[in-house]
């Protein structure tokens, strides 16, 4: 083995061990993010959901009842997820 | 640098082994440090292979016969372009291709979902390293492609001339990452199931790695397709072969997956079928890998070594145990929230469409299986043909198709009778004009072509409602101009829109299928200069020969010593159409014996020459007759009398003789009616795939979100 590919073998043993303990060198990292940022997902997610629900019933494909209900609930959980989101905030 | 490559394994599978139990440790003692670094390793991985495959490569463009893996499948003459495609046709190299994709998929996979769902991210983080793990030791303990020989070959075999095109330098990249990705679903599957956590949340993860994977293993398949029929000489596009029906699997569950998915989001059903779907689709995605690497069926893809059956089985054994396992006991969390309402619902439609892709899968399942089963059973392998796979395919096809255009338009929940009027009346209308259109036209035999022409139609019509009525609406709404209202609707609901496309491309693609698998001519004759045949209405006739020697002049670029070929005139009522020039490749081979065989006495190629339309392709291959006395004659008083740096002096006597003289050359010659669509509807589904999985720009998302949030705290105000 030429010296060349040892250094090379050391460097990136090296850089495998910094990149990886770099987690474990830094502070805790906070969980709370990780919660805030799952329901923000969650929130687009369901403004998706009222806008393909909206889509469907003017193209034909929910009747109005359907609709009325679906969008109703769709629209009661969105506020569940921004009252979480708010309390998360504060 | 070899030592560096086998360096990098080494330190790859060291790092796959502490991220593994890195990131169950930090999700079992709540310590996201640790998570955290479990994912790191991921990246590190990526990084690591990343330096093994570009150490791999410069080897192959470098000409390093040191190597073992180059001096099999590269050789000098190999040309360049060919050589950097090389690494992934040998069995080592497609390994590291293998687990080099899976790394950085997994990587981009991990990133994107860094701030979500942590305790499943780092179950699927330890899967996802663990089948890394899998495949480095592979290429530790069975199949190096850092293994060296000293003293260094001066040449190596050269590629497999079979291989020398340009869709086979990105067919199996593509096809691999089709693969890799199915496994990021299945990771995050098994994480879901560990963590119970398995709502939809976890699904709208997923689902734009489900649609990438589905879209990768989509073009692969496609890019596979088009070199079977643009580069191999029989002919065809698909031949129910073993390996292209492996690739076909998990694209069917993927396809299925994809749907059901949106009854879990919307209806909270479908949960054991959703995650069933997910681990099948990664475990037929392992399971394909195998049949390619392990050599346990007959295929004209399969060149692996019977050394990896045991590790693979064994893998594929744990998936399928351990699948079974985490969804029988998680079933008491995967119960549906809601029962389906009506028979008549987009929700059975989508049950329906699932049933079919897995009926399908079930199908080419048993039939690729097939001389395995009945080796086991009865002690013989017999297998089944391409009739066999014909008479259970089509008819489901057919039923799937016509389902792709019910789907979009059918009501969620139930359909009365006033709305499916409203819905259908068009699509049907389309399928009826299609079918009095072509019974006009004369077509009046082949019926499951007929009926797939209608279904198409029918495809056709309910896309295209449903565009310009999301049009009209997105106008009523935003009152925008009706081709700004078109775009607005495709950009703000790129999903559902990309997917209406995607099943508008699938139809066209259907239609050339059919149409091409029923309506063609085919002819396979000897001719000689001069001589004429008639292929459907089309007159095909043999002008001259061709003949040119050296890689260099080689017109296929694909590196051939000699190449033999003739030019065919083809005329059609009396006017001429086409000029093709359908020609054989003849390469070297090192060990031939004799300095003429050791230039020509490899794997001859035939390159296929096509007129290609949008209404039918003309297509053409020929097989010299190089046994011929007088062409025989040369090569062996070549072999016995000239030196080795002499071959070529033979060889160009040899081209001499055979325009002067050319032998009778036997010639494949078809006529395919609407080839070029399959092609074509391959693009569009390509072109909706992408729009599908395009992420939306995070300002708009940003935008919309706000609205819609003051829409929703308005109502509630209301309320």
């Amino acid at each position: 083995m030429s010296v060349l590919v040892a250094v090379l073998i050391v460097v990136l043993v090296a850089a495998v061990v910094i990149v990886v303990s770099a987690p474990l060198r830094a502070s805790r990292v906070r969980a709370r993010v990780s919660r805030h940022d799952d329901l923000e997902a969650e929130r687009d997610a369901k403004y998706r959901e009222i806008r393909d629900a909206e889509l469907d019933y003017r193209t034909g494909k929910l009747s109005r009842e359907d609709y009325e209900a679906i969008d109703g609930e769709l629209r009661a959980e969105a506020i569940q997820i921004l009252d979480r989101i708010e309390a998360e905030e504060r | 640098m070899a030592g560096l490559g086998r360096a990098c394994l080494l330190i790859a599978l060291a790092v796959c082994a502490y991220g593994i139990w890195a990131s169950l440790y930090g999700v079992r003692r709540a310590r996201p440090e640790f998570s955290a670094s479990g994912r790191r390793c991921v990246y590190a991985l990526a990084g690591v292979l990343t330096v093994a495959f570009a150490v791999l490569e410069v080897a192959f463009l470098s000409n390093d016969f040191a190597f073992n893996t180059v001096a099999d499948t590269s050789s000098r003459t190999t040309p360049t372009f060919y050589r950097a495609a090389a690494v992934w046709s040998s069995q080592e190299g497609s390994l590291l291709l293998w687990a080099w994709l899976l790394s950085l998929w997994s990587s981009l996979a991990l990133f994107l979902t860094r701030k979500r769902m942590r305790d499943v991210a780092s179950y699927a983080t330890a899967v996802l390293l663990g089948l890394a793990g899998f495949f480095i030791s592979l290429m530790i303990f069975y199949a190096t492609p850092f293994a060296t020989t000293r003293p260094r070959p001066m040449e190596g075999a050269g590629l497999d001339p079979l291989l020398r095109f340009p869709t086979m330098m990105i067919h199996p990249p593509m096809l691999y990452s089709g693969y890799t990705l199915c496994t990021i679903p299945l990771a995050f599957g098994v994480g879901a199931l560990l963590a119970r956590r398995v709502d939809a949340d976890w699904i709208k993860v997923v689902r734009r790695f489900a649609f990438a994977a589905w879209l990768f293993l989509g073009l692969g398949i496609l890019l596979g397709a088009r070199w079977s029929y643009a580069e191999l000489g029989w002919g065809g596009y698909w031949g129910w072969d073993a390996v292209e029906n492996a690739s076909l699997m998990p694209w069917l569950t993927g396809t299925a997956f994809l749907h059901s998915l949106m009854i879990q989001e919307k209806r909270g059903m479908l949960k054991v079928w959703n995650v069933s779907l997910v681990l099948a689709t990664g475990t037929l995605a392992i399971m394909g890998t195998f049949l390619v690497r392990s050599g346990v069926l007959n295929s004209i893809h399969a060149f692996g070594g019977a050394t990896l059956g045991v590790p693979f089985v064994t893998l594929i054994g744990v998936l399928i145990g351990g699948s079974i396992y985490l969804v029988v006991s998680r079933r008491d969390v995967l119960r549906s929230e809601h029962r389906i309402d009506s028979l008549l619902s987009r929700e059975s439609i989508f049950i329906a469409n699932n049933l079919v892709l897995v009926a399908l899968c079930f199908v080419i399942f048993w039939g690729t299986y097939f001389p395995l089963i009945s080796e086991a059973l009865n002690g013989r392998e017999a297998s089944v043909g391409p009739p066999w796979f014909d008479r259970y395919t089509v008819p489901l096809a057919l039923v799937l198709v016509l389902l792709s255009g019910i789907g979009p338009v059918i009501a969620w929940r139930r359909a009365t009778l006033a709305n499916a009027r409203r819905n259908f009346s068009v699509p049907l209308g389309v399928a009826l004009l299609t079918l009095v259109a072509l019974l006009a036209a004369g077509v009046t035999q082949k019926p499951f072509a007929i009926a797939m022409f209608c279904c198409a139609g029918f495809v056709l019509g309910s896309i295209g409602q449903e565009f310009v009525r999301g049009a009209a609406a997105r106008r009523a709404m935003a009152g925008e101009p009706a081709p700004v209202a078109l775009l607005s609707l495709v950009r703000r609901n790129r999903r559902r829109y990309g997917g209406y496309i995607v099943h508008l491309g699938m139809a066209v693609l259907f239609v050339g299928v059919a149409a091409s698998s029923s309506f063609q001519h085919a002819n396979e004759l000897g001719l000689s200069p001069g001589q004429s045949t008639r292929v459907g209405s089309y007159t095909v006739r043999y002008l001259r020969p061709t003949a040119t020697i050296t890689p260099k002049y080689d017109r296929a670029h694909t590196g051939s010593t000699l190449s033999l070929g003739a030019i065919l005139d083809v005329s059609r009522h009396g006017r001429h159409v086409a000029t093709l020039q359908p020609s054989e490749g003849f390469y070297a081979s090192p060990g031939g014996q004799g300095s003429v065989s050791s230039l020509i006495g490899g794997q001859p190629v035939s390159h296929i020459s096509m007129d290609a339309g949008i209404t039918r392709d003309v297509w053409s291959a020929i097989a010299p007759n190089i046994e011929a006395p007088s062409l025989q004659r040369i090569v062996m008083a070549g072999n016995s009398k000239l030196g080795p740096e002499e071959g070529i002096v033979a060889i160009a006597l040899l081209a001499r003789e055979y325009l002067r003289h050319p032998p009778q050359a036997q010639f494949h010659l078809i006529v395919s009616p609407l080839v070029m669509w399959i092609w074509i509807g391959g693009l569009i589904v390509l072109g909706g795939g992408l729009i599908a999985v395009w992420p939306s720009p995070s300002a708009v998302r940003r935008r919309v979100a706000v609205r819609v949030r003051s829409r929703a705290e308005r109502d509630l105000v209301r309320a």
